[in-house]
């Protein structure tokens, strides 16, 4: 079973600041991390590896830096790392990072399961899974809580609002992973060093993964950023004081004024 | 300064006002705003140049609808879908277009006028077996195969995890663009539709347009507009269209829909929420929430940090991760307010909040604040109600 598991390098959106005055990000000393729901779908690949056998190549794209997570995924029991970076794919949008990751899949070549997670915590859209499994022609999964492989075909448990459906799905496909599919592991002192000693990172051009320049890139993207700005706060509330029963009156009356007390 | 003429009652054939000469059969010209002329004006001497009002009254132009698409699960159509609605009429009404809906069932039985009540100029309707559940491929081939063959502006699909799953993959194939789970919708003056949503875990917003493709496409969280008033004399046209599928289109077989596993949180439609956030202080905090929401018929909702910890099942989330609200009242208590989780409520009409510490950015969207000890107040309020 030959897997491929697409990760990304985010920012850790809890530590994100805005900048006062200006009103933007503060990048700058904000920690970066695998994307949680990727590193969810990366332990599923390692399970299903160890029980049917076969190759993991993780794939990501970004700067040169994302190889950390790719080094952080070796450790995690990935078999072959691959980061696609060149300035070609800067300011994509989803539609044109799928296209670049579909060509990077096409690139590497046999594959049976495709693995991503949902959504990343930086844009949370969880579009590429889906628009990658279009551009490669294959079937799509997405939010899936279970994944059992079974000879040329997989069972997935997909989550929806009230309850989940099961889903059975011939190879190859593409499933995107959610945080209850499993428990989070951390590297082993032996994968650590793997991933650092034996193991490479494989790091692909544009060209090298022939893709059609025209799909990808700001300016090939269709949808683009008008504008930014920080969520407005809401004027200043009032302040209730005084003793736990004082204020607890005043709430009372101020749900009866509301009407406000619906069990009652 | 003003534009005027002599007016057909002024006596005279030229005026002189203040050192401006105006001349009868002269067009408007514009003179300064002086006191000689407003008084000339208020005479009826003089004629003012009317703003000319736009009000051409152009037929909505057909074919290019803002398309709404229809989520049905069990043969109920998806609250959001209604909300959406609500939405479409407002950019259809800015664009001089109609509304319309996209409805995949296998029998309509009734659907297609519950739609158009709440605001849809026209349904698609699309009636197969094979489309009674939602299924990724079916559901992509048949509306990308209209949406070629429609001239839609806009298209809308809830945030759900159907239309997070159907929304970009129908991008892909007809090659457009897709923003996420919009809280925002509008059209500029260009016409162009203006998508507001938050990024970076809701630290940002970010306005997104699709200026060279159409249709310009999005989906949008649940929660988050307001659904019209139901209107069942509304009058709007139903499209029965022909299905193009077959089983050879089927790449997945449902085997199961299993429902109900676990007791539903309705946080969508809660006209209540009372949350819990870390200042709980370990799982068993969440008694004094559940007592405190029983009591007001309120569902419960939850910080990030909560979920996280394991306090608490992920669908009582509330925030940018979770669900987004906007119930009559929220109760936030033991909250800090991170921005990922004010994303989330502070839509709420009446937000109240109780924290230890003061500074806690919640205050900042709340309507009220008690700055104390929840273990103090929440006791004393169930003690209250309890009267």
């Amino acid at each position: 079973m030959n897997i491929i598991v697409c990760i990304k390098q985010v920012p850790d959106t809890n530590e994100v600041k805005i900048d006062p005055k200006t009103g933007t990000l503060i990048r700058e000393g904000v920690p970066t991390i695998m994307n949680h729901d990727d590193k969810h779908a990366l332990i599923e690949a390692v399970k299903i590896k160890n029980k049917v056998g076969g190759k993991i190549t993780v794939l990501s794209m970004g700067p040169p830096q994302a190889q950390e997570v790719l080094r952080e995924a070796l450790a995690l029991g990935a078999d072959d790392a691959v980061l696609i970076s060149d300035r070609a794919f800067a300011g994509s949008d989803t539609w044109a990072t799928s296209n670049a990751i579909g060509s990077a899949i096409k690139a590497i070549g046999d594959y049976d399961l495709l693995l991503f997670g949902r959504q990343a915590i930086d844009g949370d859209t969880a579009q590429v899974g889906p628009q990658t499994a279009e551009f490669l022609g294959v079937p799509q999964i997405t939010y899936a809580q279970k994944i059992e492989v079974e000879e040329g075909k997989i069972k997935v448990e997909r989550q929806m609002e009230d309850g989940y459906e099961v889903i059975e799905c011939k190879l190859p496909c593409l499933v995107t992973c959610i945080s209850e599919i499993n428990e989070i592991e951390y590297p082993s002192l032996r994968g650590i060093k793997q991933a650092h000693r034996e193991k490479e990172v494989n790091v692909m051009s544009a060209e090298d993964i022939k893709v059609d320049k025209s799909l990808i890139g700001l300016l090939n993207s269709p949808t683009s950023v008008h504008k930014s700005f920080t969520p407005s706060a809401k004027g200043q509330g009032q302040i209730l004081k005084g003793s736990a029963k004082e204020v607890a009156k005043k709430v009372v009356s101020l749900l009866k004024e509301k009407e406000l007390m619906g069990a009652f | 300064m003003v534009k005027v003429k002599i007016s057909i009652n002024c006596p005279e054939s030229q005026l002189n006002l203040g050192g401006i000469v105006l001349m009868r059969g002269n067009d408007f010209e514009d003179v300064p705003d002086m006191p000689e002329i407003k008084q000339a004006i208020d005479n009826g001497y003089l004629e003012v140049l009317k703003e000319e009002k736009k009000d051409e009254v152009k037929g909505v132009k057909e074919g290019e609808e803002v398309v709404v698409f229809a989520e049905q699960r069990d043969g109920k159509i998806s609250r959001v879908v209604f909300e959406l609605l609500g939405k479409a009429q407002e950019l259809a009404a800015k664009l001089n277009v109609k509304t319309a809906a996209i409805l995949f069932t296998d029998k309509d039985n009734g659907l297609s006028k519950e739609l158009i009540a709440y605001g849809a100029d026209k349904v698609y309707l699309f009636e197969n077996d094979l489309l009674k559940n939602y299924q990724t491929d079916l559901y992509t081939k048949v509306i990308s195969e209209h949406l070629n063959n429609i001239n839609a502006q806009v298209v809308i699909y809830g945030a759900t995890h159907i239309g997070r799953d159907i929304g970009p993959r129908v991008a892909q194939r007809i090659t457009t663009g897709l923003t996420a789970d919009c809280t925002g919708l509008d059209i500029t003056e260009e016409g162009l539709l203006l998508q507001t949503r938050p990024a970076f875990g809701g630290n940002l917003m970010a306005q997104i347009l699709c200026k060279k493709h159409k249709p310009q496409m999005s989906t949008a969280r649940p929660g988050v507009f307001k659904m019209l008033e139901k209107d069942e004399s509304r009058v709007g046209e139903i499209v029965n269209v022909d299905v193009n599928v077959s089983e050879a289109d089927q790449k997945v077989k449902i085997l199961d829909i299993i429902k109900g596993v676990k007791k539903k949180v309705n946080l969508d439609g809660a006209e209540i929420i009372v949350s819990g956030g870390r200042g709980l202080g370990k799982q068993e905090g969440f008694k004094l929430i559940e007592e405190l929401a029983s009591l007001l018929g309120a569902e419960i909702g939850a910080s990030r940090a909560t979920v996280d910890s394991g306090w608490i099942d992920k669908d009582h989330q509330v925030g940018q991760t979770g669900k987004t609200v906007r119930p009559k009242l929220y109760i936030a208590i033991g909250i800090s307010g991170a921005i990922q989780h004010k994303a989330g409520m502070q839509d709420s009409d009446l937000i109240i909040a109780i924290n230890k510490d003061a500074s806690a950015p919640i205050f900042e969207v709340a309507d009220y604040g008690i700055v104390g000890d929840l273990f103090k107040v929440v006791p004393e309020l169930i003690e209250q109600l309890k009267q």
